[in-house]
């Protein structure tokens, strides 16, 4: 599916791609890499109160192709290569917080489950309204046994110039890898069955 | 000779397809890659701080390759490129100009149809902090729908004692750019200029 034949109107795509070689002095080898797929869109119900969020939820499930297949490319990585995921929003001023809730919860999960190959586990998700160049944590779990412990993360995005007052941002982030020197114990990913979406 | 010590990348890509104008069939294109890396001469004043310069540019190169095929985009279709650097707060400003012949001499090696100088941005910041990249027009530098800046930062860089090295590219003016000036379409070429 191409950006401009998703019913949403995107103003923008982004993605951030890091690569972690180092941390506290060890070498990771190879990187723990983690990648962020960005919409900025048009918030179709601005500035009223809308009962019927319909429309949102369809854009929902849009962008859990368009920004789940965006980020796996990113990372040049095969779909079952994907390890952990999760989702966020930033609604414009003229917004509610409710639109973020209607974007992710209902229908994006489902696309991005094609796009990470399965997916068993709960996508971890947060939102809030913010404005221009608001800063988003979204949170990672394992995708497919969510106790995983060395695979609980978070990656902070940002857009410099969104969302302004009638936009939404919407971001799914995919990793390659847990954090880069996991060792606080817990289920690990190896150990993980992955039936249930939690061991 | 101190060596390179990389902590981290990052990527960032951005697609406009509109700014309240009418919606472009190709986007525009614009992208960044950052180096976190080690600064050697944190702590304390440094003389002789040059042979950094020599050290950076197969990193430069790398980072030029790279940001390039991050945007998949052949080097003669990158227009617009910017470089920049924040160094942590135990450097000084001095070890940011450090990166302007490895950054700048790198992409331009990269980048076809490169006469003009690479406009840049530098300075001391903390760990978040962000530097506005400054673009321009990457064969003549007086094409007005060219210049703009990419904002470029992360969450957990510099610390006290690394340096952010920045390269950034885009494919194209601005979205809606309708400012006069000189257009790409009527460029020499020649002095990197006009």
């Amino acid at each position: 599916m191409t950006a401009n034949k998703t019913s949403a109107k995107i103003r923008k795509l982004a993605t951030i791609v890091e690569d972690i070689h180092l941390e506290i002095g060890k070498t990771i080898a190879p990187p723990t890499r983690r990648a962020a797929a960005i919409a900025v869109i048009e918030n179709p119900f601005a500035g009223q109160y809308q009962q019927d969020l319909e429309d949102l939820m369809v854009i929902g499930e849009e962008l859990g192709t368009v920004l789940g297949e965006r980020a796996v490319g990113a990372l040049g990585i095969e779909p079952s290569q994907v390890e952990s995921y999760g989702k966020g929003a930033i609604v414009g001023e003229n917004g509610e917080l409710e639109h973020a809730a209607a974007i992710l919860h209902p229908r994006l999960g489902g696309p991005l489950r094609v796009a990470v190959e399965k997916g068993a586990a709960l996508v971890p998700s947060s939102k809030k309204m913010g404005g221009l160049g608001t800063p988003l944590d979204v949170p990672l779990g394992h995708k497919d046994a969510a106790y995983v412990r060395s695979h609980f993360d978070g990656m902070e995005v940002r857009i410099n110039d969104a969302p302004r007052a009638n936009e939404i941002l919407v971001a799914i982030v995919v990793t390659d890898s847990g954090r880069p020197l996991p060792r606080v114990g817990g289920l690990e990913a190896g150990d993980a069955r992955g039936e249930d979406g939690l061991r | 000779m101190p060596e390179v010590i990389v902590r981290k990348t990052i990527i960032t890509l951005e697609d406009i397809f509109h700014e309240g104008g009418p919606i472009a069939q190709k986007p525009h294109r614009r992208g960044s890659i950052a180096s976190v890396i080690k600064n050697p001469y944190a702590g304390r004043y440094v003389e002789e701080i040059t042979p950094f310069i020599e050290d950076l540019k197969p990193l430069g190169l790398k980072m030029a390759q790279d940001l390039i095929a991050a945007m998949r985009e052949s080097s003669c279709a990158i227009e617009g490129y910017g470089k920049g650097a924040i160094i942590g707060s135990d450097g000084e400003l001095e070890h940011g100009a450090l990166w302007h012949a490895p950054g700048g001499y790198s992409m331009r090696e990269v980048v076809e149809n490169s006469k003009a100088i690479v406009p840049s941005t530098k300075k001391v910041g903390g760990v978040g902090a962000r530097l506005d990249v400054p673009v321009t027009h990457a064969n003549a530098s007086y094409v007005r729908s060219h210049f703009d800046a990419i904002e470029v930062g992360i969450n957990d860089a510099p610390r006290a004692d690394e340096m952010l090295v920045i390269l950034v590219m885009t494919t194209g003016p601005r979205i809606h750019s309708r400012s006069a000036g000189l257009l790409a379409s009527e460029i020499k070429g020649e002095d990197g200029l006009k």
